[in-house]
């Protein structure tokens, strides 16, 4: 699940993936004929929308891509960087790069790309904006107060819309392509020349077009993976196809005392209740946590069983049940519940020894010697047992 | 030799978004530009003016957040990459070579001191508005951010409020 750094790719390597972005960046944006300044401004007298063209099919389809991602569970949403709004910096921000954009006739993505391929202008522009970060640095004691004001955290645009996600993203792109269509007619008339575009090329044109719409009524119509996982939970309960391994209480606390190493002891009740009581060796993951990404490792690793516990049945299986589908590791459920594993080994009362049979007491013998040697071993390894707990870190980005 | 037709704008864009996705999936964060003109100054400061730097607030708090200096940054790697790959880009279209460019109609001079004050108010402007065209509008609009969306609209509703003003420079 992405992104990937910094857990799958270190924070070192990113750089060296910075620098491989940078260039396909840079490519890109040269072959698009962003090393020129005629093209770029040409979008603001209408001789050429190249532009915008660019700019909004990168767009829509970086955001449509976004859209599916997420729906698959491709992509954690709360983890990637959104823009935060300080809205009065945004807007007077934006209208002076407005402004420094039609004078200067370069953006700073831009400036570098033509500066690259020996443009003295662009050149000329790159030294500008560096002089221009340099005042920004001098003047924030100044402005400081207005570039912090009007802090809203950072919303999206459905969010203040208050629409749906695939809702904006449709609404994005029928914009983007009425925008190609209305600044291709202008184009041709600002220059006053009459080509005519092959009826090939319309076709392939419109069926481009369709691609984002598409995906998106894919993302608005068919279930998310969250939502694959509970339906193929409901259908195998339905079909009564589950099968579960179990554990016997006496069987697992042999385990704990001679092969701890070998389990991962997972109490799925709430916090509250394991704190109250949980098992030897037992680690707190509530039941509405276990498809969450920090527990992915557990449920993907093959050396050790997890053997999952709660208080009640339905609770302890549905738990199970989502892990299968997070990875496939060897899970187990504890046949017994919590309260009942303490009464047995914890609590247990020593039977009439006059009377009692020879099961019976070898029964005690090995419960209550196993409880001495379950609570010796949590005392020992108090605190090996504790799980790496992964700090979901949220990626910076934008210019800062 | 003449220099080769460009990219369809519709193939550049969809390229330029898979890789601005690919971006995202990768390291959570979008394209840039204006931040690693931010790390150079703050890295010469740092150089030419020590004390200046360790007192101003603005150098004060970005050394603070890069602790492994203003130059081992995310964006500054981009943006080398981008010098590579647009010469690269250029090498192969013959599109590589000095060049000064400018409206029919301007002047040289005309067109060093706008160039200049031109990349002296995007400067400003990316700095006020958290990030330029790549940081905030492009990546700003693929993540929906509304942050970013708004100043995208500001940038481009004042180059059109003000296209009128400046034709001189770039009609003929």
């Amino acid at each position: 699940m992405g992104p990937l750094v910094p857990y799958i790719i270190s924070n070192e390597f990113n750089l060296i993936i910075a620098l491989l972005i940078g260039i396909g960046f840079g490519f890109i944006l040269e072959q698009a004929g962003f090393s020129s300044t005629k093209k770029l401004v040409g979008l603001f007298y209408g001789y050429d929308f190249t532009v915008l063209r660019v700019f909004f099919t990168a767009g829509v389809t970086a955001m449509v891509g976004v859209l599916l991602f997420q729906h698959y569970g491709l992509i954690d949403l709360n983890l990637i960087y959104i823009n935060p709004t300080f809205l009065r910096s945004a807007i007077v921000g934006g209208l002076v790069m407005g402004a420094g954009f039609i004078i200067g006739g370069f953006c700073p993505g831009t400036s570098v790309c033509a500066a690259s391929i020996g443009k003295m202008d662009a050149m000329l522009f790159v030294l500008g904006s560096i002089i221009g970060v340099f005042i920004f640095a001098e003047t924030y004691p100044l402005i400081s107060d207005f570039y912090l004001a009007d802090n809203m955290g950072a919303p999206t645009m459905y969010q203040m819309l208050g629409i749906s996600m695939p809702l904006f993203a449709f609404l994005l792109t029928a914009v983007a392509i009425f925008a190609f269509i209305a600044t291709w007619q202008i184009e041709k008339k600002v220059r006053k020349v009459n080509e005519k575009t092959s009826p090939k090329w319309i076709s392939r044109y419109a069926f481009a077009s369709a691609i984002p719409f598409v995906i998106v009524a894919v993302v608005s119509f068919l279930p998310g993976k969250q939502e694959i996982i509970e339906n193929r939970i409901a259908e195998a309960k339905r079909q009564q196809k589950c099968v579960f391994h179990e554990i016997d209480p006496d069987r697992l606390a042999d385990e704990i005392v001679h092969h701890y190493y070998q389990l991962n002891v997972i109490d799925v009740r709430t916090p509250e209740e394991f704190e109250a009581f949980h098992l030897p060796m037992a680690i707190n993951i509530p039941l509405s946590e276990i498809t969450d990404r920090k527990w992915e490792d557990l449920f993907k690793q093959k050396i050790k069983t997890n053997v999952f516990y709660a208080d009640g049945d339905t609770i302890v299986r549905m738990a199970c049940l989502k892990a299968n589908f997070v990875g496939d590791s060897k899970n187990k459920i504890l046949n017994v519940s919590a309260l009942d594993f303490k009464q047995m080994f914890f609590d247990i009362t020593p039977p009439d020894f006059e009377v009692a049979s020879k099961k019976e007491i070898n029964e005690y013998n090995f419960r209550s010697e196993a409880a001495i040697n379950m609570l010796q071993l949590t005392e020992a390894l108090k605190n090996i047992g504790k799980p790496v707990t992964k700090t979901i870190v949220p990626a910076a980005g934008g210019c800062s | 030799m003449k220099p080769k037709p460009y990219m369809n704008p519709y193939l550049a864009g969809f390229l330029l978004g898979l890789l601005l996705l690919a971006t995202i999936y990768i390291t959570g964060r979008g394209l840039g530009a204006s931040g690693a003109f931010k790390s150079l100054i703050v890295a010469i400061t740092n150089i030419i003016a020590p004390n200046h730097a360790s007192e101003a607030i603005f150098f004060k708090e970005y050394n603070a957040s890069n602790p492994q200096g203003p130059m081992v940054n995310w964006l500054v790697f981009e943006v080398i990459g981008v010098v590579i790959g647009a010469f690269f880009s250029g090498v192969l279209a013959n599109r590589v070579g000095l060049k000064f460019e400018k409206g029919p109609r301007a002047t040289n001079m005309a067109r060093i001191v706008t160039a200049i004050i031109g990349g002296l108010l995007f400067g400003y402007g990316s700095q006020l508005g958290r990030g330029c065209t790549s940081g905030s509008a492009l990546s700003g609009m693929a993540v929906m951010s509304f942050g970013g969306i708004i100043t995208m609209f500001a940038i481009f509703g004042s180059g059109y409020a003000l296209a009128y003003f400046f034709r001189k420079l770039w009609l003929k």
